[in-house]
């Protein structure tokens, strides 16, 4: 009985479970790590040399700050119009929605009763799910015609009594425009700051608000002295998450946006965005200087995305709090 | 010994059943999304017609795809709304050895809409006053030019919203390449192509993206396919055709604008047509075929080729029939006799399939 006891833990493991396994779990790991860098690098390549025709025969410069975008007369391409659709709607979209999105994540993290702040918080997942061209018919069928009416009319017509020097910034009062895409904007990234807003403040650490209470602090005081610094780092992840999601907004903002590929480009009239330029004109570029300009779009937007990224990857470091150390 | 029977029974079934799957063709084209709907239509007839033998796969990927899968011989046979330019032409016979045919398969006609409260269909306009309006030159409804076209409609004192499409597509081509016709202000400073560089207006994507935004904005005028407005009641207005006529938009209009001195290859674009009764915006959507078919890498044996043959005659004759209830035009007989011509062209290895099928 004994003897077969020590038979039976002499055996040594097989070798799965012993060097061998870690060795495959630890190969497989680096590999997709390493696919996922692979891709990143692919992607950066083949769009810029696909692109390439575009950006050697009007300069990678010449490119990036042309304005005319022509397909049937002079063949001649610039991304300027783009980049200055993408950059203003997506960054008027992040200040939009900064205010109310971190609002929205003190009254669920802080305020709201458990049963309220569950439902508040699903309700946000969900219009993160909805997909963008759900939010685009809807944009189309119901926003448009509403703000048209009761925001852009009314006050294109005070600003024709009153203050004619505003009409020009105004634009056409169309509905299909700027701002209309940056309130949708607003709308889609709202949800991206809030959740991880939200987590942020969860993680704050008990003692740090007992501390700021213990000196006598009121709710909101805790809140702006304590909670918030603390999550810092969170809060911007969440900002430079929803700000990378406005910039790559493909089919809500070319459903919404009145797509104008000249500037320049007012407050209630028509413009476009890098995304939208190349869903719209894609599919039916004929002449190949158009298809390798719409790559080049693309590169342009895939380094801006880059850009936003390294930044976003920056600031967190510097601003995040470690140890349980507000800095 | 009766179970070997039995085998050699099941061993000749097999067989037969192996060569009935070896005939069955599947002729794969890709390319126009406008002819989408009419091909797929075509395709599945036409498997009714050859019991299941014959199928034919289409894939609507843009006619920017369509020609350029073409040059890369990865599809059978390519579906454009802009012909193929003498550059592509040239480089195909000195690839092949002979032709690129662009052969007509059906008409897109292109119409005015409008959302004008108080006013419905019918209003007219000419060529002139509708350049001027997609140059942002005549900005009101009830603009001397337009009020002078229609002096029985009281026409509003609203601002025009201008609507085009965003999408690149072959509705633009033919819609530019009419204004370009009519007007030679447009005609050097915007030109015609499946995507232009709009000086007003608002850009909406595809058809209904456009039928979208003129529908809910009051003042708005737009362009669509005729089949569109008509299946969403969108008002739509009737032109002024080159020879005088007040022409309303309709299939039989389409199909006469076409009907006309077609050159050999059809490479042509007939908006603002010479036809007295011919509705003046309206364009082919061709099917691209190589002249020599076994130069095609896509086309693996000569019964395919045939097949596709077959397929190409029956779609410009019986095929027709589908058209006008999917809402595209009939092609005039004028197309139907220059694609005969070029189908007799049609070659494997040197020998002249077409000829020999169509007779």
């Amino acid at each position: 009985m004994s003897d077969n006891n020590t038979k039976k833990i002499n055996v040594s493991p097989s070798a799965l479970y012993g060097w061998l396994g870690d060795r495959i779990f630890a190969v497989s790991v680096f590999v997709l790590g390493f696919i996922v860098i692979f891709t990143t690098l692919a992607m950066a390549i083949s769009l810029y040399y696909e692109g390439s025709e575009a950006i050697t025969r009007f300069g990678f410069w010449g490119f990036l700050t042309g304005e005319k975008w022509d397909p049937a007369i002079t063949m001649e391409f610039g991304a300027w119009p783009f980049i200055v659709g993408t950059v203003s709607t997506s960054l008027g979209a992040l200040a939009l929605s900064f205010i109310p999105a971190i609002a929205i994540a003190v009254f669920t993290a802080e305020y709201a009763p458990h049963w309220l702040s569950h439902i508040i918080e699903n309700l946000v997942n969900l219009i993160a799910a909805v997909p963008s061209v759900v939010i685009g018919i809807w944009g189309v069928f119901v926003f448009t015609p509403w703000i048209r009416d009761t925001v852009e009319i009314p006050v294109y017509i005070w600003s024709l009594e009153n203050a004619p020097g505003l009409t020009p910034i105004l634009g056409n009062p169309i509905g299909y425009g700027m701002m209309t895409a940056t309130i949708i904007l607003t709308i889609m990234i709202i949800p991206f700051t809030t959740a991880l807003t939200v987590d942020a403040f969860r993680m704050v650490p008990k003692e740090q608000r007992e501390a700021a209470s213990a000196l006598g602090a009121t709710k909101w005081e805790v809140i702006r002295m304590a909670v918030i610094p603390y999550s810092r780092g969170g809060i911007l992840a969440g900002t430079m998450l929803s700000l990378g999601r406005a910039i790559g907004e493909t089919m809500a903002v070319a459903m919404l946006i009145g797509n104008k590929n000249t500037l320049p480009f007012t407050l209630f009239g028509p413009g476009s965005t890098m995304a939208s330029v190349i869903v719209n004109e894609f599919r039916e570029a004929v002449e190949n200087i158009h298809l390798t300009s719409l790559m080049a779009v693309g590169f342009y937007l895939f380094l801006i995305s880059l850009i936003v990224n390294l930044a976003a990857a920056y600031i967190q470091r510097k601003y995040a709090v470690t140890g349980g150390r507000a800095v | 010994m009766r179970f070997t029977k039995k085998m050699a029974a099941a061993l000749v079934i097999a067989a037969a059943m192996s060569t009935a799957f070896a005939q069955k063709i599947e002729v794969i084209g890709a390319g126009a999304s406008f002819p989408a709907p009419l091909v797929t239509a075509m395709a599945d007839q036409y498997r009714t017609l050859t019991d299941g033998r014959v199928t034919v796969n289409y894939q609507s990927i843009g006619s920017g795809g369509g020609i350029r899968q073409f040059g890369e011989q990865t599809i059978m046979f390519g579906m454009t709304e802009a012909f193929l330019n003498d550059e592509i032409v040239e480089e195909v016979e000195k690839k092949t050895g002979g032709r690129a045919f662009n052969m007509p398969i059906t008409l897109a006609d292109v119409v005015v809409t409008y959302n004008v409260p108080g006013v419905k269909e019918g209003v007219v306009f000419n060529g002139e006053v509708l350049a001027d309006i997609f140059l942002g030159k005549i900005k009101k409804w009830n603009d001397k030019n337009i009020q002078a076209l229609n002096k029985s409609i009281k026409l509003p004192n609203l601002n025009i919203t201008v609507v085009h499409r965003s999408d690149g597509s072959g509705t633009t081509n033919i819609w530019t390449s009419y204004l370009t016709k009519v007007s030679k202000e447009w005609a050097d400073k915007i030109g015609y192509a499946t995507s232009v560089n709009w000086p007003v207006g608002v850009g909406a994507k595809g058809n209904e993206g456009v039928a979208g935004v003129v529908m809910n904005t009051p003042g708005a005028l737009g362009y669509n396919s005729y089949a569109y407005a008509l299946l969403n009641k969108i008002s739509y207005g009737y032109l002024i055709n080159k020879s005088g006529n007040t022409i309303k938009p309709n299939f039989e209009a389409t199909s006469e604008a076409a009907n006309i001195d077609l050159p050999e290859d059809t490479r042509i674009i007939f908006t603002d047509t010479p036809a007295a009764q011919g509705y003046p915006v309206a364009g082919f959507t061709w099917m691209l075929v190589y002249e020599n078919l076994e130069k095609n890498k896509a086309i693996k044996s000569k019964n395919e080729a045939e097949e596709l043959i077959k397929f190409l005659i029956w779609a410009i004759t019986d095929g027709q029939g589908l058209s006008e209830r999917l809402g595209y035009a009939k092609l005039p007989k004028a197309a139907v006799d220059k694609n005969k011509a070029m189908i007799r062209e049609l070659k494997w290895n040197g020998e002249e399939i077409g000829k020999k099928i169509l007779g």
